[in-house]
């Protein structure tokens, strides 16, 4: 066998792309299953989101927050933490920006910076937090992500209904953020795509990937996080205090997460509801993580895909066929990403290893 | 030890045919023939990366051969899978452990055939079994000590439990002696004898000539992938077998010349301290090594020299006890703090501290100095200067095979890896060198490598620690030889009037003046 095509076969890239069209053939299964055509589904989707360019920006919109939650994810993978508080960082990142929107009046660059700095903090806090749980305590950073989720939903719906912060009127749901504070294109470009959410949340996640790609790969700290995740004892041993790296990668995962917060609030909804249950953003993220194969260029394209199928997926209503086809497809993806190494075995058996 | 020679011409048990193994453009095997009688001990001899390894992960079902033949017992068999391979009677303990950590030995040993009673694992009977299969052959192990505490040599007695009680009739064992002491080694030499009296095969991979001359009945050579010879033991020399291993004369006296040491350096004082069931395992370690000389720590696996190392590069802390480096005491610092300090080491396992696998050789090369200039300029790694550091260590220390900056460590052989470390401490030109058994697993011309290196180092007026529980190494490098037994440093002698006896005598446990 020669060289191309071994790398081809050792390359996660493809046994992801093989993961996602088998997620679509069990979608079909399933679709058949229940009486509809997959043929009829899948065109409904395609068009959903590729019909007009109206669909294609919405699609990009909803990536966004993907992005920065499956980068947030990715990021602590690297260092052999698992980030499943993504959720709750997400949650306290787009409250603080909330809250800096509606009440800071300042001029809009200003007042844009402030939101995301503050959103950022609030993840860093948050993340920092569970840090600290398990660097000082011992506690097992995954219980105390998955309890921080519920603090962060449980704080946001009591914010939200607060009297100074709860929008008078009908809804239940926060004032809107001011004017100052969204993150809006200009006119020209809103009349050119048709889609008055249209905004510049994607630069963001681009400008987060780019900067996590930089951080991994070319400054000391990357090295540090990467030796950290891959041989926590050698690390040690030459000198690398994994408790510290731990800290950063853990407060950096919570930044990024928080950004996406940011970026939901200040570029979509301007406000936040109060919510009935969590609203998944970072437990996507983990799904872009695994299919970006935690790789920041990785997690932008699954991201980008994930936008994309969530919002075909609303469009599947219209024919009658439940949006939850959605969820199945992903979840098959990553079940199939995740027992790749299967695959890869079966195919480059007997013909590498290494001596 | 007596050695047996009960082969039987017509009982051949494995039939090695003309085995080709590639891998991509790589040769790993070319034509190589190999023929194991019943009850005969065949060594495997070759050096690092000569495909020892890879013929016997053919034979073991873990890669497939590109072409040849294997006949078992006379039949020509299909091993496709290391399960094919345990259900013909073929079991293998590998060089570095396959054992999960944090199960206790038993769980390790009946792993994937666990006895059951009902819907439960009947870990009593298992428990039992295994006690019984360790009293017999002499193996010594905690059934119930989870194998993330136990010592390097306790696991691999694991691992050789494991095949034993999987019943295998020929065993391969990958360089089963490089992590135990002389003693263990003739306890080891016995069981195999016990194993070929009662009709089962015993394949040896290793470099030590000494233990093929001991225990072997032939031995077939491997040099770069190639067939060199199947001699008789008892007729060829140990010269003999290591020129034709390594293709050239092989140098095993080491050089060192007079050499008057200087200042001290490191001094321990009282060290006290407890290993992880909390016994104390240190009981009042004293220890100098001044510049530009070895002192060997010689003793029997288990005396402390573990926790010895681990509180002299900061990984564990001492009870009590003072650690003077230059003066400074620098008990339980951070690792960083006692590295700036000026003490670096050669780890004991180097797969777990000494090296990240998933690093490539370059990142390795500065593991500890990313930090420092040139490596890192305001925080941003500075790859030109990374990488053109490793091309001239991967040169300078011949590091295998020639280009491999950009590989991960975890691809290289055992002596390569061993190598990268090598070059990253001694160019790290700390005051203190600490090796610990620094020649484990590697063949006789990495080890002349190494100890050369070790001596050019001394000879550079560096001080070093060695610690090893080879006692040649420890006899031919040290200038001062001191002997730990039971935490505590029982006797000093110069490394020019030591004498075997003595030493062994010391290291169980006898004083020197008795």
């Amino acid at each position: 066998m020669n060289k191309k095509s071994r790398s081809i076969l050792e390359s996660n890239a493809l046994y992801t792309l093989i993961a996602i069209v088998i997620g679509f053939l069990v979608g079909a299964i399933l679709l058949l299953m229940i009486g509809d055509n997959p043929g009829v589904v899948y065109s409904t989707l395609l068009d959903g989101v590729f019909g007009k360019p109206k669909f294609i920006v919405y699609s990009i919109i909803y990536a966004c927050p993907l992005i920065l939650t499956g980068l947030s994810v990715a990021f602590s993978f690297k260092t052999g933490v698992f980030n499943i508080g993504a959720e709750g960082q997400f949650v306290v990142g787009s409250l603080a920006a909330c809250v800096v929107g509606i009440f800071v009046d300042v001029p809009a660059p200003i007042h844009i910076l402030l939101c995301l700095l503050a959103a950022t903090g609030a993840g860093v806090i948050w993340g920092g937090i569970v840090g600290f749980l398990k660097i000082k305590k011992g506690i097992n950073e995954v219980l105390s992500y998955i309890m921080f989720n519920w603090i962060a939903f449980y704080l946001s719906n009591y914010v939200v209904n607060l009297e100074a912060v709860h929008r008078t009127g009908g809804g239940e749901a926060t004032k809107d953020i001011l004017d100052s504070a969204h993150m809006s294109v200009p006119l020209w470009i809103t009349a050119l795509t048709k889609c008055t959410d249209s905004n510049w949340g994607i630069l963001i996640a681009i400008g987060a990937a780019v900067l996590v790609w930089f951080i991994m790969e070319k400054t000391t700290l990357g090295f540090q996080l990467r030796a950290v995740g891959y041989s926590k004892t050698a690390a040690e041993y030459a000198g690398i205090s994994s408790n510290r790296i731990f800290m950063i990668s853990m407060m950096i995962s919570g930044a990024l997460a928080g950004l996406g917060g940011a970026t939901q609030v200040m570029g979509m909804g301007g406000r936040i509801s109060q919510f009935a249950a969590q609203e998944q953003y970072g437990f996507q993220g983990i799904t872009v993580a695994l299919i970006g194969a935690s790789n920041p260029v990785g997690c932008i394209f699954a991201g980008l895909f994930y936008g994309a199928m969530k919002y075909g997926g609303n469009k599947l209503t219209i024919i009658n066929v439940p949006s939850e086809v959605i969820n199945i497809i992903m979840g098959t993806i990553i079940v199939f990403i995740a027992i790749s190494h299967v695959f890869k075995a079966l195919l480059t058996r007997g013909k590498g290893g290494n001596n | 030890m007596a050695k047996k020679s009960n082969q039987d011409a017509s009982q051949i048990v494995i039939q090695m045919k003309d085995i080709v193994k590639k891998f991509g453009d790589f040769t790993a095997n070319d034509h190589i023939n190999l023929t194991v009688h019943k009850g005969e001990v065949h060594a495997i001899l070759g050096e690092n990366g000569a495909g020892k390894s890879t013929l016997m992960n053919v034979l073991y079902g873990m890669y497939h051969q590109t072409s040849g033949s294997i006949e078992i017992d006379g039949r020509e068999v299909d091993i496709d899978s290391p399960q094919k391979a345990i259900s013909l009677g073929i079991g293998m303990v590998h060089q570095h452990f396959m054992l999960v950590q944090p199960f206790t030995v038993t769980e390790n040993i009946i792993l994937g055939m666990e006895p059951m009673k009902g819907m439960v694992v009947d870990i009593p009977t298992a428990r039992k079994q295994i006690m019984e299969l360790s009293d017999k052959y002499n193996l010594k192990v905690d059934p119930d000590a989870k194998v993330e505490d136990i010592s390097v040599g306790m696991q691999q007695r694991v691992e050789i439990l494991k095949v034993l009680y999987r019943g295998a009739n020929i065993l391969i064992l990958d360089e089963p002696t490089a992590s135990l002491t002389p003693q263990e080694i003739t306890e080891l030499m016995e069981i195999i004898q016990n194993m070929t009296a009662d009709g089962k095969s015993v394949i040896l991979i290793t470099h030590k000539l000494k233990e093929i001359k001991m225990a072997a009945d032939n031995c077939t050579i491997i040099r770069r992938g190639k067939y060199i010879d199947t001699v008789n033991v008892e007729e060829t020399s140990e010269d003999e077998l290591a020129s034709m291993m390594v293709g050239r004369k092989v140098n095993f006296n080491v050089e060192k010349k007079e050499q008057q040491p200087g200042d001290v350096v490191l001094e321990v004082k009282d060290l006290r301290a407890k290993d992880y069931r909390g016994v104390e395992i240190l009981k009042g370690l004293n220890l100098k090594v001044r510049k530009g000389e070895i002192v060997g720590l010689a003793g029997v696996d288990g005396n402390g020299q573990s926790e010895l190392v681990e509180i002299l590069t900061g990984l564990a802390k001492a009870e009590s006890g003072e650690v003077l480096m230059g003066g400074e005491n620098v008990v339980n610092k951070s690792p960083k703090y006692i590295f700036e300090k000026g003490i670096t080491s050669i780890p004991e396992d180097r797969q777990k501290h000494g090296l990240v696998l998933d690093f490539t050789v370059a990142e390795n090369l500065v593991l500890q100095n990313f930090e420092k200039e040139p490596f890192a300029k305001k925080g941003i790694l500075q790859k030109d200067q990374i990488s053109a550091h490793a091309t001239e260590l991967i040169k300078e220390f011949d590091i295998r095979p020639v280009g491999c900056e950009t590989r991960l460590a975890g691809q290289l052989s055992g002596g390569n890896q061993q190598k990268v470390i090598i070059a990253r401490e001694v160019t790290n030109d700390s005051e203190l060198l600490i090796a610990f058994n620094p020649t484990r697993g590697l063949d006789v011309g990495a080890i002349e490598f190494v100890h050369k290196y070790l001596v050019q180092q001394r000879d550079k007026n560096r001080a070093i620690l060695l610690v090893s529980f080879e006692l040649d190494e420890i006899m031919g490098l040290s200038d001062i030889i001191d002997v730990i037994f039971d935490g505590q440093v029982v006797g000093s002698m110069e490394g020019k009037n030591a004498d075997e006896n003595t030493l062994g005598f010391m290291m169980a446990g006898g004083h020197k003046d008795e």
